[in-house]
C-alpha cells in the first residue's frame, strides 16, 4: 500500500522512542526530524511538512508529560490528531442531487488515470449505490481514448455515449447531458482529455464544458506518484474550474502518495476516492481518519469490515449460517467462501488492510492467489457427491481428480486438508456465536 | 572552471547550424518551468541576502526539495556546502550558489559524453527495441515519436502492440501506426504478449524491417507477472532474432516525485535497461529527477520529451540540459 513505507518509518521512529521514559524536548526533536524527512521522502509538500512538524512540536511542548503514559503513545496521539486534521478530518462523499441527474466531470494531467477511474467510479455507483450511470467520452485527442472507455463500459455493463473524435468536446458534453436527462439517468460521468495546467487553449475548453453543462462535481485526478508539483497543478485547475474534490490514483504502486496530504492542506480540496488496484472494482472511498491510522500503523480494519459486508449477500449469509448450525460444510461452501473473498478484491489488497499483515511480499501474495485458483480447478473436477463428502475419497478417485484438473495427488490432498481445517474453524465459530463473542476473522484464515 | 563559466563559454558562440539552434530552443522552452523554479529562485534568493546565514540555508533547502532533488541528497549537499563555506570563509550569496551548483552538476559533466544516445542498429537483421514503463507515463506516445524519428532517418520501422492488458492500448498504437504509415502487429485483448512478439519478429525478418519497437504493459504492481511476461517475451524475441531485444528503454514521467528513482530501480531488477526516456519535462517545474536517476542507477537518459509535438522528443544532451536549466537565455 502506498503509505506502507511511511507507516514503517513511523514505526521505526516510535520503536526508538519506546525505550525512553520521558518525553523531553531533545528526544522529541530527534523523532520530529525523522518524521520530517519521512514526510518529505513521501513527496509531501515542503510547506505542509514544515507546518505539520511545527504544529506537532508546539502541541507536544505545550502539554505536560502525563505520568504513566508511554511517551511514544503521547506523540503518536498528537501526530495522529494532526494528520487527521491535515487529511481533512471528515469523510467526504459525492453530493448527489436528490432528484434528477448528477453530473460529474473528471479532469487532470495526461496519464493520471482519468479514463480508468471513470470506469471504476461508474462501477462503484452502479453496484454500491444502485445508480443508473451514463459514461461519456470527451477525450477527442488521445488516440483510442474513446475506444478505451467504450471497452471499459462494456466490461462493467454501463451505458456509453460518444460522438467520435471529429467533434467539439463541448458538444459531446451537451448532447450527453440531454440524453442522460431524457432517459432518466442518475449519474453522468464526463471523461475529459488529459492536459497540462499551463495549456491555455485546452484549459479554456474545460471552462466551456463547465459553462455548458454545469457539472455538480468536478474531480481532479492526482497520480500517487506526483511530486512536489502536485499542489501547483491542483491550484491551477482549481482557479480555472472551481474543483469539488480529488481522486487519488495508483495508490497501489510503491509511490508513497504524500501529495494527498499536501493537496487537502494547501487547497482545501478533499480527496474523495482512491484507486487501489488495476481491477475495475479497485476504487475506494477515501477516509482521511483511517488513512491517518494507517500511516501510524494501526491498519484499516473498519474499511475491511465494510468491504466484506458489501460483497456478502445478506440472504445468502442467513442460509449459510443455518447450514453451518447443522454442522454441514462442503467443499462447495469452501469454494463459495473463497470466491467471496476474491470478489472483495485480491487477497493482496485485503492483506494490506489488516494490521500486522503488511509484511507479505508480492511473491507471497501471488502464491496465495494462485493457490486459490488451483483449489477451484481441483474442486471443479469433482462430482457433486465428492464435493459434499470429501472424506470418502479413495486413492483411485483422487487420481482421477488430479488428472482431470492437471494437478498432482498431493495438490488434491492439500485441498482436503484445507477443508478439514476450515470445517474445524467453522465449528469454533459456532461456539463463538453461541457464547456471543466475535470470532477472529472467521473463515479467512486458510488463505494465507 | 566553475560550471557557469563552462556553460557560458560553450554556449556564447552563436549557433551556426540551424538544426542545433532549433534543438537549443526546444530545450530552452521545455525547461522554462524548471528553470523558473530552480535557477531563477536561486538568483532571486542571492539578491535578497547580503551575507549567508542559517536562514539562507533554510531557503536553499526549500528550493532544492521543491525541485524534487530528494531529501537525502539535499541534506548531504547542504552539509558539504556549509562546511566549505566555513572553511573557506565564503559568505557572499552569489558565490555560495555557484559552489552549490558545481557540487550538484560537476560530476555529471566529468562522467558524461561518452554515451551514444541514438539507437544502435544491427547489421543484417532487424533491431528490436523493447519499451517498458508504468501506466500513464507516455509510453505509447514516446514510441510513436521514436518511430517517426527513425522513419525520418530513412529506416523501415514497425510496431508491436504487446500491451494486451490495458483496454484501448492496442487501438491507441494502431492509430499511431496508421498515422505514421508503418506496419503493426497486434494480438487480441488479454492474449499472450509473447505470441505478439513472435508474430512481430517473423514479420520483421520477412519484410526487411530495420527497427521493431515493442510496446509492453506497464504493470509494476505485480512484479512477478511482469517479470514472467518480460522474460517470456525476451525468450521468444531472441529465438527469432539473435540477441534481441537489442535495446530496452524505460519511460519515466518527468512529473514523478521521489518514486521515479524507485520505479527505475524496480524495473532494473527485472530487465536489463539500456536507456531511459524522460517524458513531460515541459509540464514540470523540477528537472531534479534526471540527476538522481543517473546517479543511482548508472543507466543513461537517452531521450527527453520537451513538448507535445511529434518532433519534440530529443536526444538527451547534458550540456544543453544544464544550460537551459541553469543559465537560460539570460538578459546579460
Amino acid at each position: 500500500m502506498a503509505f506502507e513505507s511511511l507507516t514503517e518509518k513511523f514505526g521505526n521512529i516510535f520503536k526508538k522512542m519506546r525505550r525512553e521514559t520521558t518525553l523531553t524536548e531533545a528526544n522529541m526533536d530527534a523523532a520530529l526530524r525523522e518524521i520530517r524527512v519521512a514526510l518529505l521522502e513521501a513527496d509531501v509538500n515542503y510547506k505542509v511538512v514544515k507546518a505539520f512538524t511545527s504544529d506537532v512540536k508546539e502541541k507536544a511542548l505545550g502539554q505536560e508529560v502525563l505520568k504513566k503514559v508511554n511517551p511514544s503513545q503521547q506523540l503518536i496521539k498528537i501526530c495522529h490528531d494532526e494528520l487527521v486534521e491535515l487529511l481533512g478530518a471528515d469523510n467526504t462523499e459525492i453530493s448527489y442531487n436528490k432528484t434528477g441527474l448528477t453530473t460529474i466531470m473528471l479532469v487532470g494531467l495526461q496519464g493520471t488515470g482519468k479514463t480508468t477511474s471513470a470506469g471504476k467510479l461508474a462501477l462503484l455507483q452502479k453496484n454500491k449505490l444502485k445508480k443508473k450511470v451514463l459514461l461519456a467520452g470527451l477525450d477527442v485527442y488521445r488516440p483510442a481514448a474513446i475506444e478505451q472507455l467504450g471497452t471499459i463500459s462494456k466490461q462493467i455493463q454501463v451505458d456509453f455515449f460518444e460522438m467520435g473524435t471529429d467533434v467539439d468536446p463541448v458538444d459531446v458534453a451537451k448532447k450527453a447531458k440531454e440524453r442522460a436527462v431524457a432517459e432518466g439517468y442518475d449519474v453522468l460521468i464526463l471523461d475529459t482529455a488529459g492536459r497540462l495546467q499551463i495549456d491555455e487553449a485546452l484549459m479554456d475548453e474545460l471552462k466551456n464544458v463547465n459553462a455548458a453543462v454545469h457539472p455538480d462535481e468536478i474531480l481532479l485526478l492526482v497520480d500517487a506518484m506526483a511530486g512536489q508539483d502536485a499542489v501547483n497543478v491542483a491550484n491551477t485547475f482549481n482557479a480555472k474550474l472551481r474543483l469539488t474534490g480529488v481522486i487519488m490514483s495508483k495508490l497501489d504502486g510503491d509511490a508513497k502518495g504524500g501529495s494527498s496530504l499536501s493537496i487537502k492542506y494547501m487547497t482545501g480540496l478533499p480527496v474523495k476516492f482512491a484507486g487501489v488496484g488495476e481491477k475495475l472494482s479497485d476504487l475506494d472511498v477515501f477516509y482521511p481518519d483511517r488513512m491517518a491510522d494507517r500511516i501510524l500503523g494501526m491498519g484499516d480494519v473498519i474499511s475491511l469490515v465494510e468491504k466484506a459486508q458489501e460483497v456478502i449477500d445478506e440472504k445468502e449469509a442467513a442460509k449459510e449460517a443455518k447450514k453451518l448450525m447443522k454442522g454441514e460444510f462442503t467443499l462447495d461452501d469452501m469454494l463459495k467462501q473463497m470466491k467471496t473473498v476474491q470478489r472483495m478484491g485480491s487477497v493482496s489488497a485485503l492483506a494490506k488492510l489488516i494490521p500486522g499483515m503488511p509484511k507479505l511480499t508480492p511473491e507471497q501474495q501471488e502464491a496465495a492467489e494462485k493457490r486459490m485458483r488451483d483449489f477451484e480447478t481441483i474442486i471443479n473436477s469433482m462430482t457433486p457427491y465428492e464435493r459434499r463428502h470429501p472424506e470418502t475419497l479413495k486413492f483411485s478417485q483422487k487420481n482421477r481428480i488430479a488428472k482431470g484438473s492437471g494437478k498432482t495427488n498431493a495438490d488434491v490432498n492439500r485441498v482436503i486438508k484445507q477443508w478439514e481445517k476450515s470445517k474445524e474453524m467453522m465449528k469454533q465459530m459456532q461456539q463463538y456465536q453461541k457464547s456471543g463473542k466475535m470470532p477472529p476473522m472467521g473463515g479467512m484464515g486458510g488463505f494465507r | 572552471m566553475g560550471l557557469f563559466a563552462y556553460l557560458k563559454n560553450k554556449f556564447s558562440k552563436k549557433k551556426d547550424d540551424q538544426k542545433e539552434q532549433i534543438t537549443a530552443e526546444k530545450y530552452q522552452k521545455g525547461l522554462a518551468k524548471s528553470r523558473a523554479a530552480f535557477a531563477d529562485r536561486l538568483e532571486e534568493l542571492s539578491k535578497r541576502y547580503e551575507k549567508v546565514n542559517s536562514d539562507y540555508f533554510d531557503e536553499l533547502e526549500q528550493i532544492l526539495i521543491e525541485a524534487d532533488v530528494g531529501v537525502e541528497l539535499t541534506l548531504k549537499l547542504l552539509d558539504q556546502l556549509l562546511s566549505k563555506s566555513q572553511k573557506e570563509n565564503i559568505s557572499e550569496p552569489k558565490r555560495i550558489n555557484e559552489e552549490l551548483i558545481d557540487m550538484m552538476f560537476v560530476d555529471y559533466l566529468e562522467s558524461g559524453d561518452s554515451i551514444v544516445n541514438d539507437v544502435q542498429f544491427q547489421e543484417g537483421q532487424p533491431t528490436v527495441l523493447l519499451v517498458i514503463g508504468v501506466n500513464g507515463v507516455g509510453k505509447t506516445t514516446s514510441i510513436a515519436k521514436l518511430a517517426k524519428r527513425y522513419q525520418n532517418q530513412g529506416k523501415k520501422v514497425m510496431l508491436a502492440a504487446a500491451d494486451t492488458f490495458r483496454a484501448g492500448a492496442v487501438e491507441q498504437l494502431k492509430i499511431w501506426a496508421s498515422r505514421l504509415d508503418c506496419p503493426i502487429v497486434t494480438g487480441a485483448e488479454n492474449s499472450d504478449p509473447a505470441s505478439v512478439c513472435f508474430d512481430a519478429a517473423r514479420y520483421a525478418k520477412e519484410h526487411g524491417i530495420d527497427l521493431l519497437i515493442v510496446d509492453t504493459a506497464g504493470r509494476l504492481q505485480n512484479k512477478k507477472n511482469l517479470m514472467d511476461e518480460l522474460a517470456k517475451m525476451k525468450r521468444v524475441l531472441s529465438r527469432e532474432i539473435s540477441n534481441a531485444p537489442h535495446e530496452t528503454f524505460l519511460v519515466i514521467d518527468g512529473t514523478t516525485g521521489q518514486n521515479g528513482v524507485q520505479q527505475a530501480i524496480s524495473f532494473k531488477e527485472v530487465v536489463d535497461l539500456t536507456g531511459i526516456v524522460i517524458t513531460k519535462m515541459d509540464g514540470t517545474s523540477k528537472g531534479g529527477i534526471i540527476l538522481s536517476i543517473r546517479d543511482e542507477l548508472g543507466v543513461p537518459v537517452r531521450f527527453i520529451g520537451l513538448g507535445e509535438k511529434m518532433d519534440d522528443l530529443e536526444e538527451f544532451d547534458l550540456d544543453e540540459y544544464l544550460h537551459a536549466l541553469l543559465v537560460g537565455e539570460r538578459k546579460e
